[in-house]
């Protein structure tokens, strides 16, 4: 048996994934650009072909809401959501993390209001930074179709038990049509094992969940879910192993594109990761020693494995899809930069803000912030970050 | 529950921090949170009850004599039976410290 490879739009990829998943239980609000997914889902629903409850609901805070309920009875539980819905979830997120329930959900990453904008960025994401999910970022179709496989099995471990988020940009992913490896549903119950969430709310052995903590207990309880987040890395990082044996794709939390040796890099998360590939060939071409680095994984952040991919370099450009207003930049650059504070041998950190609400950079784009990068590391004249592409 | 909340490390916390053990609320003292106590004067008092159906912690019980009593375990002194109470029974009083 073998998977099949056909011209997908990556929305339904998901919906492909979530069946082959045997989800349970889905709730979920339409938001563009997230619409296809659950559009797709609700369908295969109705049409019997994935025998799950759909739940369509009044908002997305009642989607989270819906979704806490059926994670705590131990369903396999998905949602998925985009810029204002996530907002709209944010206070429920938390709950979600620190009640330990493995809630799977695509982000479609989107732009934030005001002035409205349904294309992408990450200012959505960022403001989820500290909710205490999982984050996985995905470059292209094929790796947001396999994340989610991945997620199910990350969230659902017991070293784990936490939710997760797969996020793919809006439009440059959502909805976009790739060639992607499709596994058979025998390849896929191998991978990924049944749901057995430890404690589950069941009315014969009565439990309380989501209780008060006074002062005495609330730091113990963070700590333990801090504990508990950062080690979930360990699991990841053995379910991509397993992942790569079953079919052949293997993921790492940071990954470099001719990063070797290179004097300048640049680091990406998501689909731009893809077109600053292409700058970075051209700039080798041209003799440039550059590379670049895909970031992956946001939450836990791997802070050994970007330590590691830039040893050795002189200037690392990060570029960030979210501005952080009256600070650093954006939150990408200021965790790197503060991840590297420390090392006695450490790049010049160079941050860009740009691509934001669904604004391109082609791979001409991406090489004028390395060149501008370059001369900013050369002239000495580095502050917090600039912005790339604004009309002065 | 063999440790008190105060005494528990992070590592002793089940899974999302669930209570495994069904009532145990019955163990919080929500009386530590009492500023003024109710005092019930048996001479006015005509054990009709109403004290004891709006107290919000239920902690109002009559005693082998019919008389209402709260438990002070559990009662907040929020001072709703005092109000309540048709006779004027129940006087609230400063606790000493
Ligand atoms: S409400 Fe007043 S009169 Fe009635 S039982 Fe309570 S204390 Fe007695
Ligand atoms: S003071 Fe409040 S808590 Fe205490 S017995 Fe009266 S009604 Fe109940």
């Amino acid at each position: 048996m073998t998977e099949q490879r056909i011209g997908i739009e990556v929305s339904r990829a998901i919906a492909i994934a979530t069946k082959l998943a045997n989800v349970d239980v889905v709730s979920a609000y339409p938001i563009t650009p997230q619409t296809h997914i659950v559009e797709d889902i609700a369908e295969l629903v109705a049409n019997g072909e994935l025998d799950a409850a759909y739940i369509p609901v009044e908002s997305e805070h009642s989607a989270m809401s819906a979704c806490l309920g059926a994670a705590a009875v131990g369903a396999r539980t998905f949602t998925a959501t985009a810029g204002q819905g996530l907002e709209l979830m944010h206070e429920v997120l938390y709950i979600a993390s620190s009640m330990r329930l493995p809630v799977v959900m695509a982000v479609a990453n989107r732009a934030l209001s005001a002035p409205l904008s349904i294309w992408g960025d990450h200012s959505d994401v960022m403001a989820t930074r500290d909710t205490g999910w999982i984050q996985i970022f995905a470059a292209n179709g094929q790796e947001t179709f396999d994340n989610v496989l991945c997620a199910f099995r990350i969230a659902e471990d017991q070293r784990v038990l936490l939710p997760v988020m797969v996020h793919l940009d809006g439009f440059h992913l959502t909805h976009m049509i790739e060639p992607i490896y499709i596994p058979e549903p025998s390849q896929v119950d191998k991978f990924l094992p049944q749901n057995q969430y430890p404690l589950p709310l069941d009315p014969n052995k009565p439990i309380t969940m989501g209780a008060f903590a006074p002062p005495d207990i609330y730091t113990e309880v963070k700590k333990a879910q801090q504990v508990n987040l950062t080690a979930a890395k360990e699991a990841i990082l053995q379910c991509w192993k397993e992942f790569g044996d079953c079919f052949g794709r293997y993921y790492s939390p940071v990954e470099s594109y001719r990063g070797e040796k290179a004097k300048v890099l640049l680091l990406v998360m998501g689909s731009f990761s893809e077109t600053a590939m292409s700058a970075i060939d051209i700039l080798r071409g041209e003799g440039k020693e550059v590379g670049l680095i895909k970031l992956r994984l946001w939450r836990p952040f791997p802070f050994d494995e970007i330590r590691r991919a830039v040893r050795g370099a002189e200037v690392l450009i990060i570029l960030d899809r979210a501005l952080s207003f009256g600070g650093p930049g954006g939150p990408v650059c200021s965790e790197i930069r503060s991840a590297l504070y420390n090392e006695d041998k450490r790049p010049k950190v160079i941050g860009f803000v740009g691509g934001l609400g669904g604004r391109d950079i082609s791979p001409g784009g991406f090489k004028e912030i390395i060149n501008r990068g370059i001369e900013i590391s050369q002239t000495g004249s580095e502050r917090e970050f600039e912005m790339f592409g604004v009309r002065e | 529950m063999t440790k008190s909340e105060g005494e528990l490390t992070w590592k002793d916390l089940e899974i999302g921090s669930i209570v495994t053990e069904p009532g145990n609320a019955s163990q919080y003292q929500t009386g530590g949170w009492r500023t003024q106590r109710p005092i019930h004067d048996t001479n006015k008092c005509i054990k009709c009850g109403l004290c004891a159906i709006f107290c919000p912690e239920g902690c109002i019980e009559p005693n082998a004599e019919g008389y209402f009593e709260p438990n002070l375990f559990y009662c907040k002194g929020c001072g709703i039976c005092a109000r309540e109470c048709w006779t004027q029974a129940i006087t609230m009083v400063e606790e000493e410290e």
